[in-house]
């Protein structure tokens, strides 16, 4: 059965993509300043759920503990900035690397298991930094968080503007999106693609399946980290929890219920999973117990996710009968 | 000396309760090669059926009967309807089991509200017990007992029983169990109780030890995590010996290094997982 | 001239149970060697244990005079080995065409590239096409594997190990699950293999399998029983004993 006319699909994408963008850019000029700011959350989300998605959509590799680097990179640039008096450019840059090179370590560790055992090390390795963050006071003030953060000024722009930050944090996702779009598309994206499917044909190919995993992860935890900074940023202000297996629970919900293994669908989801949590969270003020039944229902009734179910949908709407 | 005879008992104590929590764990993860996430709040919520019961019939052990037998029956309606349903989806169940850990977290939230609730220990044992001229509770010293009592237990019930001997078959080989006509579905059902009975009776025996508080689930979780990676899934003895490792590391680095206590629990999980990454009881899967 | 296999004293156990027993085999370059024995012989083992898909328990193996057995998988591939598999366990969702590439790929540095995408590497794709071509299957290069016949995808998955030119090429039963008239294409294409490869096959369709190979090694209970040339093994007693009731 021959498959749609693949380029009429991507001309919808393309557009759709346009409009979306389009729409986005102009959000500022007639949202008030409490959308602008929730959209800056969301962009955040995107980026953090498009990072965990490298891992679990196109590497296969199920994580439970991407908070890590979300968490660390936060703390670590607010440590240095609180502490040492460190200026912006050198607490990103610090911050970034340390916690990639945590990531590094961290990966080392997890992909010495695959699926559920890789799984449970992301988790395990995840809860230990979260545990640290609440008992190692003296550095990160426990369950009180660090506080009196401010949000640096590149190119002297000043992000303590909901516009200014908002295009700021507009332009790190599309770049972020974009480079994680190129790494999919590349050989190295099908390389990676290859070792999720079928891991011992690769390695029969001549790949080194545990190479390509841990330069994904490595990869992943970096722009988790970037999501990290961009929150602090945002709270001036970093708790535990955001090191907590909620926070990564949230991340792996927006991947999988948007579709995992798409570009779009971490986005898609992101956005859903950050809607869930400020508004409808507000009425019942229960979140955790939503997020739980979201993965219930979710895992039971659309394991694909929604990307992937549209799709088909499309595809069957574009097969239909004249 | 005293600080050494007290921290290593109160690691004894600390054992014994990850024992009761991790053994469930491992042998459900062992079995049906599910990472139960929910097996924290099953702890969590034996804490507070316990609580309830307590104010009824002020027994301890009563009590821990009645939040295990809950327990266990929530934990069988969980596994025959709901996780059956998604068999062969090994992720999907655990994030299942996420799913409905958070749930059941902020249901005890609704029915407990947010205050730790403290567990009164049995009159019986409320004395101090001297132990090597140290005065100790000897309701920790029960606890000890009780983890290794129930260790005895399962070991006999593993190594000498009938359905023993099907769950390890069950361990090794899933495919040759069944062909050999094991009922694996009534096996896994069984042993999804046994584990979440364990784990909400060891929420009240917990109880005097650790109150029941929101987060009691989170606090737990983490802890038989790293047990079983470090004693390897589906070995009680496993469970066992990496209970108490992890209860000595846990209670002398809360006691030496309180704020990196979490850090040092890092280091005998990558020893492990570097040298002997099945863990130091675990076996290669069939 | 350096064997192209090159095994001494070869065990492999499963939790007690010998799998392979001490097995002893050399293989010339540009051989065409064929291995048989009944079911549960160690056929497919032995093919593990040189590829490294398990670890031996004792014994030796080289490949063109280096001993690998140390080496991953995926590092021996890089001294000419290649190898398909009894069940095709190929990418169903991608194409023909895309298949190829991740062979091809496997041993090109290409694969390091995180930033170029994949389309825009013409000579890639064209080398693809080229090996499809090799087998026939050019005109289907831009369809789904999953659409394409059982067959065909198993000429396919030949294809994807002669895409890397190795030097030495292990068929694990290719004629597996075929029907007539693809059992003779694959044969046919089995047969055009360059002579520079040299080819061990396992297989259990004797009329066609015979054919192509010049020697033989029966294998029975992890043992090599004889061994030689075609003519010899098929007549000798031993062999026939194996076979009885087969």
């Amino acid at each position: 059965m021959p498959d749609v006319e693949p380029t009429a699909q991507r001309r919808v994408w393309h557009w759709t993509t346009l409009a979306v963008l389009a729409a986005v850019l102009a959000i500022p000029f007639f949202a008030g300043e409490y959308y602008v700011n929730f959209a800056s959350q969301i962009f955040i989300a995107c980026i953090f759920a498009a990072s965990l998605n490298l891992l679990v959509g196109y590497g296969g590799l199920p994580s439970l503990g991407h908070a890590s680097y979300l968490g660390l990179a936060a703390y670590v640039s607010a440590w240095l900035f609180l502490r040492l008096g460190l200026n912006h450019a050198y607490t990103a840059a610090i911050a970034l690397a340390g916690t990639t090179a945590i990531a590094a370590i961290f990966g080392l560790i997890a992909l010495r298991a695959s699926g559920l055992g890789f799984l449970m090390l992301t988790l395990a390795l995840s809860q230990v930094l979260w545990g640290t963050a609440y008992r190692w006071v003296s550095v990160t003030e426990g369950d009180n968080g660090l506080r009196g953060l401010t949000r640096p000024a590149p190119f002297q722009l000043d992000l303590d503007q909901p516009a200014t930050f908002y295009y700021f944090t507009l332009a790190v996702t599309v770049l972020a999106l974009w480079l994680i779009a190129r790494f999919v598309r590349s050989p190295f994206g099908a390389a990676l693609a290859g070792t999720r499917d079928q891991p011992r044909r690769m390695s029969a190919l001549g790949h080194s399946v545990w190479m390509t995993r841990w330069i994904t992860f490595i990869y992943a935890g970096f722009w988790g980290a970037v999501s990290g900074l961009l929150f602090v940023y945002y709270h001036k202000y970093i708790h535990p929890a955001s090191l907590s297996l909620t926070t990564s629970a949230e991340g792996l919900i927006a991947v999988i219920a948007g579709g995992s293994g798409t570009l779009a669908g971490p986005l898609i989801g992101a956005t859903i999973v950050m809607i869930l949590k400020n508004y409808v969270s507000s009425y019942i003020e229960r979140w955790n117990m939503l997020l739980g039944f979201v993965f219930v229902i979710i895992v039971i009734f659309m394991p694909d996710g929604l990307v992937p179910g549209v799709k088909r949908f499309w595809q069957r709407w574009q097969r239909r009968k004249p | 000396m005293n600080f050494w005879i007290i921290q290593t008992l109160n690691s004894l104590a600390l054992g014994g309760l990850l024992f009761l929590l991790a053994a469930g764990f491992s042998l459900i993860f062992g079995l049906m090669r599910i990472a139960n996430l929910t097996h924290g709040a099953l702890f969590m919520l034996g804490a507070y059926i316990g609580v309830s019961v307590l104010r009824y019939v002020p027994n301890l052990w009563f009590a821990a009967l009645v939040a295990a037998a809950t327990v266990a029956l929530f934990g069988m309606l969980l596994e025959r309807y709901v996780l059956r349903a998604l068999a062969g989806n090994a992720l999907g169940q655990v994030l299942l089991t996420l799913g409905v850990a958070f749930i059941i977290a902020d249901f005890c939230l609704i029915v407990w509200g947010g205050d730790p609730i403290p567990v009164p220990t049995p009159e019986s044992l409320r004395r101090p017990v001297i132990v090597a001229g140290v005065p100790f509770p000897a309701y920790r010293l029960a606890v000890i007992a009780i983890a290794f009592v129930v260790g005895i237990a399962l070991y006999l019930l593993m190594e000498r029983t009938r359905l023993g001997a099907m769950i390890r078959a069950g361990v090794d080989d899933m495919a040759m169990a069944r062909a050999v006509g094991i009922p694996v579905s009534r096996l896994f059902t069984l042993v999804f109780c046994l584990g979440a009975a364990l784990a909400g009776g060891g929420g009240v025996i917990g109880g005097p030890i650790m109150s029941a508080y929101p987060g009691l689930d989170a606090d737990m979780l983490p802890l038989a995590l790293i047990v079983v990676i470090l004693g390897g899934v589906g070995s009680l003895v496993g469970a066992f010996v990496g209970s108490f490792i992890i209860g000595f590391i846990y209670t002398f680095g809360s006691a030496l290094l309180p704020d990196l206590a979490y850090v040092i629990l890092f280091l005998p999980m990558i020893l492990v997982i570097a040298f002997r990454p099945r863990g130091l009881f675990g076996r290669a899967h069939a | 001239m350096t064997p192209a296999l090159a095994i001494r004293g070869l065990k492999k156990d499963f939790g007690g149970l010998p799998a392979i027993h001490d097995v002893t085999l050399t293989v010339m370059q540009e051989e065409r060697r064929l291995i048989i024995g009944p079911n549960g012989a160690g056929k497919t083992t032995l093919f593990n244990l040189i590829t490294g898909d398990l670890k031996r328990d004792a014994g030796e193996i080289e490949l063109f005079g280096t001993e690998v057995s140390r080496l991953r998988p995926h590092q021996r591939v890089r001294h000419g080995l290649a190898r398909t598999y009894q069940i095709i366990t190929l990418f169903p969702r991608d194409t023909l065409e895309h298949n190829i590439m991740l062979s091809l790929l496997g041993l090109s540095p290409l694969r390091w590239n995180p930033f170029s995408p994949l389309s825009r590497h013409a000579e890639l794709r064209s080398r693809a096409r080229e090996v499809l071509a090799l087998v026939d299957l050019e005109a289907q290069a831009a369809r789904p594997l999953s659409e394409v016949p059982y067959g065909d995808q198993r000429r396919v998955e030949i294809a994807m190990a002669l895409a890397q030119k190795p030097r030495l090429l292990l068929l694990d039963e290719p004629l597996a699950g075929l029907s007539q008239g693809e059992r003779a294409a694959v044969r046919a294409l089995i047969a055009r293999i360059p002579r520079e490869t040299t080819v061990i096959m396992i297989e259990h369709d004797m009329d066609t399998a015979l054919e192509l190979a010049e020697h033989l090694t029966v294998l029975h209970y992890g043992r090599v029983i004889v061994e030689g040339l075609r003519a010899e093994v098929v007549a000798h007693p031993k062999t026939r004993e194996v076979y009885l009731g087969h």
